[in-house]
């Protein structure tokens, strides 16, 4: 027996292979959309998980270092490391700054961090090119995505540094790249003010009378030298022993250091659930509008497709098909279709996935989740149309 | 049915191209497709060290001159950029009554010197006396032996014999001490001038005025500079070095100087001394570097990187620094394994400034490691390695 379907496909091959590539590019969109969501949702994961941190110690009260900022003394890791079930502490400061490069701005996300061991809390877990910051200053290890090259000089507030390494994916929750430099260096940039504002300073303490009295030789010096110190940093990263509860270490911190901790989960829950969750709904509801939009379409084309052969199902009737036949016919082009629409669509996302500017994440089961939605819908709306399909009299291929 | 058999040929093949496609892109693109990687081999190497630390510029001897006790400047005899020689007058305090102390001292000792005068008369007399009356005595005692005198006589002459001698030693006293008294006002008219002259702030060194800190008429308090003075020879380096990598910071190591100023232009000079004291607060150790030839202009307070070449390690087992990674709390190497990348512990020494580290254990020479990746590895992630990525 021939295959009613593949012979009706054949027939009008054209129309159905672009009716095919056109609903593709819709679902193409729509699991792009998807990607979208993942990768914002996973921005905020790799940032979690290439800090390399199992507890994340801030400022007391406050959610930080990367949902509110967070300000501590740059020593509060000696009492840290001391706690037992702790295996390496790192200070680390975060600053997100606009960068002139080329001549155009880059938003990119600032990162120090202790450079001298390996591996330390925070650094890049894997570079693609170049090598880790060997020297204790202005030296810098970039994301791809800043669009630096190795060797490449960059001027970051007072001073010039070298890239010396690439990293992928190190990106800050709002997904821009980071650029990683020594602790030290992070602190005078995020701390130590430019010139005008240093000679302001200085100019503002000399007028205050507290700090500027005759017969206290030194007093104002001493005063605007205490001023310019940069001895803060936004967190101190904790590793901890194998085998350590970190609700444990975390609450020691808490109840003996006075100061806030944050476990793994817990951090998640902030950048994930907390900081991005406005803009994560906001595209989550886009992508659900998007889906039901592509449903009814897909819908539609299955329906209108029906439709436009109601001469020739009626031939068949007339010459004596069976119902089974014709709804065979009928569910199989509407499979068809969708594997069709999904396979472009796939294909699509996959290659404008990159073009982003941000991360699109395509999860292989958000494909097949996806591939499933789509032979779904095309069955149900193919139910629809067979309904209609057998509806039709068989006159209608004579008279009409 | 030709023509249909050759349409249902180009059909059959767009559409294995097209499903060849799409797994191109899911294999390619997708999570699935294996870990770009780049390889390299442990192998015997030459590791050049240095160390890289922030200075600043500063002269190793540096005067602040001032007064010993508080008073009011009275003038300043030199200004900012001034070359002066040791001893050369700089500045000068307001002497306020030490010259009038200086004078009445002066006056006291030459009073004092008069009282000499008159006691040495004094003690001539007295001498004099003396003699007489001796003499007269030695004679009454002649004569009382022949008996021409009466005894109490004799005795009266003896008796102002010894007065007189008394008088000549009371005499020789009073010059004694006129004498000490001339010394004591010197003393004191030369203690008034050696105070005015510590007013008078002069120049312990060849050097240059570096700060000219008061003016005339302005009050300073004791030790307050008022001029500061540098030997512009003695311009050395403060160097501050971060704890953490300063291992085998020593004197004597050669370095390398880029000024803020020349940023062009490497200055080489070496390591003079190396501070035992460090920064407990900023967690850095502290040398000094001095260079070999001290250009001109060189700023006091400029900012200068300094690199320090520590002696190299010949023929030590390396391996990139960026193959060197964390995984499961522990350090090591990712290797290939059959086209999978295994996880190895190791154990590092030096690192060297072109990015090589030393293996100490877990390596053997000619194994291969990952070092760069398009992702982060895991155990038994599927690898494709390539020549570099991208």
């Amino acid at each position: 027996m021939i295959n009613l379907a593949s012979r009706d496909v054949l027939h009008g091959w054209g129309k159905f292979l672009f009716t095919g590539i056109g609903l593709g590019l819709l679902i193409g969109a729509t699991l792009t959309m998807a990607g979208v969501f993942r990768g914002m949702v996973d921005d905020g994961q790799v940032l979690i998980d290439n800090s390399g941190a199992d507890l994340w110690v801030v400022q007391q009260g406050t959610l930080g270092p990367y949902a509110e900022p967070s300000s501590i003394r740059d020593d509060v890791w000696r009492g840290i490391v001391g706690i037992q079930g702790v295996a390496e502490t790192g200070n680390a400061a975060y600053l997100t700054i606009q960068m002139q490069q080329a001549g155009k701005d880059t938003r990119v996300m600032i990162v120090g961090i202790e450079v001298d061991r390996p591996n330390r809390p925070g650094a890049p877990p894997y570079l693609t090119s170049g090598r880790p910051i060997l020297q204790g200053h202005y030296e810098a290890i970039a994301d791809e995505k800043a669009g630096l090259r190795l060797g490449e000089r960059v001027r970051i507030r007072r001073h010039d540094y070298t890239v010396v390494g690439l990293t992928r994916r190190m990106v800050s929750s709002s997904g821009d790249p980071m650029i990683f430099v020594s602790l030290k260096d992070a602190q005078e940039i995020q701390f130590l003010k430019d010139n005008d504002a240093l000679v302001n300073e200085r100019a503002r303490t000399a007028t205050n009378p507290a700090f500027n009295r005759p017969g206290v030789p030194g007093l104002l010096e001493a005063a605007q030298a205490s001023a310019t110190q940069a001895r803060n940093v936004n967190a101190v990263l904790v590793r901890l022993a194998p085998g350590t509860d970190a609700d444990v270490v975390a609450g020691d911190i808490r109840r003996w250091n006075r100061l806030t901790a944050y476990t793994k989960a817990q951090m998640e829950d902030i950048l994930v659930a907390k900081l991005i969750a406005t803009s994560a709904k906001q595209i989550g509801m886009f992508l659900a509008i998007l889906a039901v939009v592509t449903a009814a379409i897909v819908a539609f084309i299955i329906y209108t497709m029906t439709l436009a052969k109601v001469r020739e199902i009626a031939v068949l009737k007339l010459i004596g098909a069976k119902n089974r036949t014709i709804a065979a016919m009928i569910l199989q082009q509407a499979m068809a279709l969708g594997v069709i629409g999904f396979l472009v669509g796939r294909m699509a996302a996959g290659l404008w996935g990159p073009a982003f500017p941000k991360y699109v994440l395509l999860l292989p089961q958000d494909a097949i989740g996806g591939f499933a939605i789509v032979l779904t819908i095309c069955a149900l709306a193919s139910s629809v149309a067979i309904r209609a399909a057998l509806a039709i009299d068989p006159a209608e291929a004579i008279g009409g | 049915m030709k023509a249909p058999a050759k349409r249902t040929a180009i059909l059959s093949i767009l559409g294995a191209l097209f499903i060849a496609g799409f797994g191109w892109i899911v294999a390619t693109q997708g999570p699935l497709a294996p870990v770009a990687v780049t390889l390299a081999q442990a192998k015997e190497a030459r590791l050049e060290r240095r160390l890289f630390g922030i200075a600043t510029v500063e002269a190793r001897r540096s005067h602040a001159i001032g007064p010993t006790q508080a008073g009011r400047v009275a003038r300043v005899l030199v200004d900012q950029g001034d070359t002066v020689k040791a001893g050369q007058l700089l500045a000068e305090m307001e002497p306020v009554d030490l010259d009038a102390r200086f004078a009445a001292g002066a006056a006291a000792a030459a009073g004092a010197a008069q009282r000499v005068t008159s006691a040495e008369a004094a003690l001539a007399e007295a001498n004099s006396r003396a003699l007489l009356a001796k003499n007269s005595a030695d004679r009454y005692a002649d004569l009382r032996k022949k008996n021409f005198v009466s005894q109490e006589a004799a005795d009266a002459k003896a008796h102002e014999a010894a007065a007189a001698l008394a008088a000549r030693q009371a005499a020789s006293a009073a010059l004694a001490a006129a004498k000490d008294d001339v010394r004591r006002a010197q003393s004191e008219a030369a203690g008034a001038g050696q105070n005015r002259a510590n007013l008078r702030l002069v120049s312990p060194v060849n050097g240059i005025v570096t700060a000219r800190l008061a003016e005339p008429g302005s009050t300073v308090v004791a030790g307050q500079a008022v001029v500061q003075v540098i030997d512009p020879t003695s311009l050395w380096l403060r160097v501050r070095i971060d704890q953490g990598r300063s291992n085998g910071l020593a004197a004597g190591l050669p370095t390398e100087v880029i000024l803020r100023s020349r940023p062009d232009e490497k200055l080489p000079g070496r390591v003079e001394r190396v501070d035992w004291v460090g920064d407990a607060v900023t967690e850095e150790r502290i040398a000094n570097v001095v260079l070999d030839s001290v250009p001109d202009g060189l700023s006091i307070g400029e900012l200068a990187e300094v690199t320090l070449y520590l002696p190299a390690v010949d023929k030590a087992l390396a391996i990139p620094a960026a193959a060197l990674q964390r995984h499961g709390g522990r350090s090591g190497v990712w290797q290939p394994e059959n086209g999978r990348a295994s996880f190895k512990p190791i154990t590092v020494g030096a690192s060297s400034a072109d990015g090589l580290v030393e293996i100490r254990r877990g390596l053997a020479a000619g194994d291969a490691v990952i070092v760069h990746s398009s992702r982060l590895l895991a155990d038994n992630a599927r690898i494709r390695p390539v020549e570099s990525l991208k």
